[in-house]
């Protein structure tokens, strides 16, 4: 089924006519509704009326990340608190958090996103779907809460954390849907397994996103319970999960471009790459009001079709993650970014700053290591009171992360030092 | 009333104990006791030396942590009880025992290192009873 024929199935002229002349709105409205941007055009000597159409959108200067925290928590937002009815933040680089704030418009188009997402993935009002993603702070949960909601699906939040209570009521309720991270999936699998449950499930689809994951995974959850699971993507900034998903054709991901215009750059070059090439995904939010994002870069690296796909859709498709253009590492669902274990490990006086991350996946659950050296002065000939400074750390880490840590004190100078680029990061999992 | 104990953080990965080991006989210094605590992830080996100053100089040299403690280290009689007597005294004191090991020699007495939440209390219990404690100047004899 396809949720929005009209979108979803246009031309690409007049994809590009409505691109167009949502582009020259939206950059009207920035110029005149957050200074950022204002100056930002002022500096390169550009108005408003210079954008005439969609192919314009190159003499538009980047948004990144660091400039959400320059402008922490609402510098970005276009319209005033009054307006915003909702707040989602991710992780920051160092201990600012993303904040993003959406407009009842907004909450609605997200809404729609998320529909269309979930009727690619074959989910209607006759479903009853567990959303399994966290619910908070983080998109994954209300997002796709809105847009199960939207299609008239029976919505079961089970939000995470007790996949006990999950797999019960995954039999009790005859759930057909789930949408939750991969990895998450692949773990319950293997609960249900364990339990005996899985000819008792009547689960046909799953909606997997918040975290990269590759063609082989989705063959083996397919496999497991025989589903048909999907990729859906998003990320806070632009609007959470729904920015884009793949249809039973699994040929990439059909980015709603109506509301998200992608780009994919030479990331060198930062000018934008042929079909098929691989680059850095960019978006501009077409239709936002609360945070508009011009020509944000998302730091995944992938490449884009143009093609009418099988299943009827004319919308612009990405192809699963090749990588990332920064040292971002998805654990667990959650953005981890190395320079927060450093800026937090800066906080506990019994560490050095030195560290190693060694990320794995065992069981299916990612499983996060810290090393660190303790400082000569905290060395003690006391168990209990290694003990102690182990489970400090683990907490700190904790609060700044958002997950949890195994923490290991190793010998001092064993790690490796900041010299340039020092690898911090050891994971062991494949995911791209 | 203390003797110096040295000890040392150690990973637990093969062979690093062997190599704690080597820089102390490399610089001569004679362990008279020893004892390792081990976890999953790492060990503490704690050492009655000849030499502490010198054991604690040359493994800080090859990149170990290591660290000079206060420690007591009590002679008592080689018979059944007498380790529980005195221990009940020091619990009597309100203090706790942190670890506690042997350092046997032959003959009919036996010497206890043991480190206690309060060394001065500890002390004064062993004064009341008459124990005798190795001060580093014996411990160089043993």
């Amino acid at each position: 089924m396809i949720w929005n024929e009209t979108k979803e199935c246009m031309s690409r002229d007049e994809m590009t006519n409505l691109q167009s002349a949502r582009l020259r709105k939206l950059v009207d409205y920035v110029y005149h509704n957050v200074e950022f941007y204002r100056k930002k055009m002022q500096k390169i000597g550009l108005l408003p009326g210079d954008i005439k159409g969609i192919e314009d959108i190159t003499k538009l200067p980047f948004t990144t990340k660091d400039d959400l925290r320059d402008n922490y928590p609402f510098g970005l937002f276009a319209v005033p608190n009054s307006e915003i009815v909702r707040i989602h933040a991710s992780s920051g680089t160092t201990g600012k958090a993303t904040v993003v704030g959406y407009t009842r418009h907004d909450l609605d188009i997200w809404s729609e996103c998320v529909a269309r997402c979930m009727a690619m993935a074959n989910v209607n009002k006759n479903d009853v779907i567990q959303i399994a993603y966290g619910y908070g702070l983080f998109t994954g949960g209300l997002g796709a809460h809105g847009g199960a909601e939207k299609i008239g699906a029976t919505v079961v939040p089970m939000s995470t954390g007790n996949s006990k209570k999950l797999t019960t009521m995954m039999v009790d309720f005859g759930a057909t849907a789930i949408a939750c991270t991969p990895s998450y999936l692949l773990y319950i699998s293997e609960v249900l397994e364990q339990e005996g449950l899985l000819d008792k499930i009547k689960l046909k689809s799953a909606i997997c996103g918040a975290e990269p994951w590759t063609e082989k995974m989705r063959e083996e959850l397919e496999k497991r319970l025989n589903i048909t699971a999907h990729d859906i993507y998003g990320l806070s900034e632009v609007m959470g999960p729904g920015v884009a998903c793949d249809c039973k054709f699994h040929k990439g991901l059909h980015v709603c471009e109506d509301h998200f215009y992608p780009e994919v750059l030479d990331t060198k070059t930062l000018t934008p790459v042929k079909p098929g090439e691989t680059g850095e995904l960019a978006f501009t939010t077409l239709t936002k009001e609360g945070i508009p994002l011009i020509r944000y870069r998302t730091k995944d690296l992938t490449s884009i079709s143009y093609d009418k796909c099988e299943c009827g859709r004319t919308s612009a498709r990405i192809s699963r993650f090749k990588g990332r253009v920064d040292d971002m590492l998805i654990i667990r669902g959650v953005n981890v970014f190395p320079s927060q274990i450093e800026a937090a490990l800066t906080e506990v006086k019994e560490v050095t700053p030195h560290y190693m991350m060694i990320v794995d996946r065992v069981n299916n659950l990612d499983t996060l290591e810290i090393q660190v050296e303790l400082d000569p002065k905290y060395y003690t000939d006391e168990i209990r009171v290694i003990e102690a400074h182990t489970k400090k750390i683990g907490h700190v880490i904790n609060q700044a992360l958002g997950i949890s840590a195994k923490i290991k004190i190793v010998e001092p100078q064993t790690l490796v030092r900041s010299e340039g680029k020092a690898v911090h990061v050891i994971d062991k999992r494949k995911l791209f | 009333m203390t003797a110096k104990q040295l000890s040392v953080f150690i990973e637990n990965r093969k062979g690093r104990l062997s190599e704690v080991l080597e820089v102390l006989k490399s610089n001569g210094v004679n362990i008279l006791s020893m004892s390792l605590a081990d976890t999953t992830e790492y060990g503490l080996l704690r050492l009655i030396v000849n030499k502490p100053e010198l054991g604690k100089e040359k493994l800080t040299e090859n990149g170990f942590s290591s660290l000079l403690s206060d420690v007591i280290i009590l002679k008592i009689q080689h018979e059944v009880g007498s380790l529980q007597e005195l221990l009940k005294a020091i619990e009597e004191a309100d203090v706790n025992v942190e670890y506690m090991y042997g350092l046997s020699i032959d003959g009919e007495e036996a010497y206890v290192v043991l480190k206690s939440s309060n060394v001065e209390k500890t002390g004064e219990v062993l004064e009341a009873k008459g124990v005798e404690t190795l001060l580093p100047e014996d411990v160089v004899k043993l």
